[in-house]
């Protein structure tokens, strides 16, 4: 199965043959690299952009308004916080002119922790975009979402931010993307670039080199604005996206195993707009839930969610909705034992959960 | 520049003047919350508006102004009537149905993308237009505009960066009006450079400083400029020593400067012409009389027209998929 990497890689191509993107550009998104992650290998429209975030979003807003269709990517979430007033004017670019012009651009950046990143490549960007309105905000779990979101986003007419979790990129999927071929070993040769040793033997070994994408890529779309109900339970709602869905499941096992709770798991997939119904739903199905995300706490996306289940399904509540995020620390530290004192880790959600459904209405 | 031309740009300029003058005066009463403009710079402003190839799309230039262009625009074509729409934030006015500021142009047929109230912004997206027209060919440039004080923010150097990039220079026609104030602080207190196009020129692409209230001056350079900029295919940097005769805006009064302070390019071009005998000070002032008789007329059927309903506040949020 494809990872992450190669799902978006693949999305792209379809993009850029069939969707008219024009322009897939960023640090080090063009070839010799094609991405530090990857992602925008053997591209045909990639270029690399000089190392400025802000030049990268400015460059985007202006292809969109000359009737382009970018993809621009910022190399980390972390490095998009200097983009935030150009990331406000996209926003409300359409708006401000009564309609006059809209974007159809999509910016791309990996966020949140899990690799060891230290302070600078761990940051999560979620709740602050979505306080940037005229956005859509897509975060895909699996290769295959985040195929089908990309072919969506750049369907958009509208600025869309791709964020997706930095790491899950090499994670393999579960599920075939349609048109991929069902041997992984052939999908790497055929669409993963050579390496080298070196920057040297990389430029070497990729002279001449050109991908051979699988023919049978579709428009397969995940439309945005639509959760997904990773698993069925009926005790528990765990509201969540990203990597933490990956955790909250393996979390489910453990409280089904070894506590026979059930957990509703849903990955919300799309931030905003984001499926009310489908959580909502759930909630009032199981009258327990847990918000989950690794943001940091004040003014943390999952608040929002939160309220709105409050407001929409508080008469079915039968226990105390709560919202687990981040530590309320400055950054993440590099030591593995900082980083998991600061992102919910499995151990804590399933303490969480515990208290959610062992509480007495 | 024949007799025609002279004092075409004579008669843009007195609209300009006289529909910029109107726009103060609003300020002052319940017709507006807000002005800012380009009182002082016409003589440069105007020429740059009819020098321009004005249409939709990449075979055109698009403009990535600032908030002091409204010269320009009327020499573009622009009927004054649209930014006195604006300034008094009427649902009619075409630029942003009563959401902005005057001076906050968006005309997706002249490929005049939204203004925006942050500084120098425009220098980091203005790249963007100009690799598409770079890509599609034709003479098309991007011309973007700005003051002397902005170009102490990062994006001044972004724009200049992206666009001198080695095989990758961009048709961008830089444009800064060097009005010498950042609202109150001089020039001379937050730069060391003689002029700003000594920082351009750092960056290897050609530059020139201009006084900008003279009319002919400013013609024949911006002429050059463009004619550089569209054969070339690469960036051209002109800065254009203006006037402010209003300050910086309503907030800091909007009043007419002292006479004396700052040279009145109207009234230069005016002399000029008065001097060369294409016309008496007469005909001028009747000109001119008669454009500010207009504005009032104009304002009195804008005040007639609807302001925007609470409910539009949910319009053009996204563009339907």
């Amino acid at each position: 199965m494809a990872n992450m990497a190669q799902a978006i890689r693949m999305a792209l191509h379809y993009g850029e043959e069939h969707l008219g993107v024009t322009d897939i550009f960023g640090e080090d998104v063009g070839p010799p690299l094609g991405g530090v992650f990857t992602a925008t290998q053997g591209l045909k429209t990639t270029w690399n952009s000089p190392l400025d975030e802000r030049g990268i979003i400015g460059a985007a807003i202006g292809l969109a308004l000359a009737g382009q269709k970018p993809v621009a990517e910022i190399q980390f979430g972390d490095y998009i916080f200097n983009t935030i007033d150009l990331l406000k004017l996209a926003g409300n670019t359409y708006w401000s002119g009564n309609g006059e012009y809209n974007l159809p651009m999509v910016v791309m950046t990996n966020v949140g922790a899990g690799i060891h990143g230290s302070l600078y490549h761990s940051h999560s960007f979620e709740s602050m975009a979505s306080h940037i309105p005229g956005w859509k905000i897509v975060l895909p779990s699996t290769p295959k979402d985040a195929y089908g979101l990309m072919i969506s986003a750049i369907k958009d007419p509208n600025p869309v931010m791709y964020l997706y979790p930095k790491m899950l990129i090499r994670a393999k999927g579960e599920e075939l993307i349609p048109g991929e071929p069902e041997d992984e070993r052939e999908l790497r040769r055929m669409i993963d670039a050579p390496i080298g040793a070196t920057l040297y033997d990389v430029i070497e070994a990729r002279d001449g080199w050109q991908p051979s994408w699988p023919e049978g890529l579709t428009d397969y779309s995940i439309p945005i604005g639509k959760a997904k109900i990773v698993r069925e339970g009926k005790d528990l709602t765990i509201v969540t996206y990203a990597r933490h869905v990956i955790l909250a499941r393996e979390a489910a096992k453990i409280l089904e195993n070894d506590l026979g709770i059930s957990v509703e798991l849903i990955d919300l997939r799309s931030l905003y707009p984001w499926d009310r119904e489908t959580v909502f739903a759930s909630v009032r199905k199981t009258g327990r839930c847990l918000v989950l995300n690794e943001d940091t706490p004040v003014t943390n996306y999952g608040e929002h969610i939160l309220h709105h289940i409050i407001d929409n399904c508080f008469y079915e509540l039968v226990a105390k909705p709560r919202v687990l995020a981040g530590a309320d620390v400055p950054a993440i530290g590099l030591s593995a034992v900082l980083e998991e004192a600061s992102v919910p880790q499995i151990a804590d959600i399933v303490h969480e959960a515990v208290a959610i459904t062992t509480e007495e209405p | 520049m024949d007799k025609k031309l002279k004092l075409k740009i004579l008669d843009i300029m007195i609209t300009a003047r006289c529909m910029e003058e109107r726009m103060a005066k609003m300020s002052k009463s319940a017709d507006a919350f807000f002005w800012l403009g380009g009182v002082g710079e016409e003589a440069f402003n105007v020429p740059l508006g009819l020098l321009a190839k004005v249409g939709h799309g990449l075979d055109y230039d698009f403009f990535h102004f600032h908030y002091r262009n409204g010269s320009t625009m009327v020499a573009m074509g622009m009927d004054p009537m649209d930014q006195l729409r604006q300034t008094h934030n009427r649902a009619t006015d075409p630029f942003s149905g009563g959401r902005n500021f005057c001076n906050h142009y968006a005309r997706k047929a002249w490929n005049v993308v939204p203004v925006t109230s942050t500084i120098q912004t425009q220098m980091s997206v203005a790249p963007g237009t100009a690799y598409a027209q770079k890509r599609h060919g034709g003479d098309g440039v991007t011309v973007v505009t700005f003051g002397d004080a902005g170009t102490a923010e990062g994006d001044f150097h972004v724009g200049l960066n992206w666009s001198t990039i080695k095989d990758r220079e961009l048709p961008v026609l830089f444009i800064c009006t060097n009005n010498a104030y950042g609202i109150s602080t001089h020039y001379d207190e937050v730069h060391g450079q003689d002029n700003l196009a000594q920082i351009a020129a750092g960056y290897g692409m050609k530059t020139k400083v201009i006084d900008g209230n003279d009319v002919e001056v400013s013609y024949e350079a911006l002429s050059k400029a463009y004619d550089y900029v569209r054969k070339e295919r690469k960036p051209f940097f002109l800065e254009a020593m203006v006037s402010r005769l209003h300050g910086h805006s309503s907030s800091s009064g909007g009043n007419r400067i002292p006479d004396g302070k700052e040279p009145d390019c109207l009234h230069a071009w005016r002399d000029k012409l008065v001097e060369q005998d294409l016309i008496t000070r007469e005909d001028y002032d009747r000109k001119y009389q008669a454009e500010t008789r207009r504005m009032l007329q104009l304002l009195e059927e804008v005040r007639k027209e609807p302001a925007p309903e609470p409910g539009d506040i949910y319009n053009y949020i996204f563009a339907s998929v």
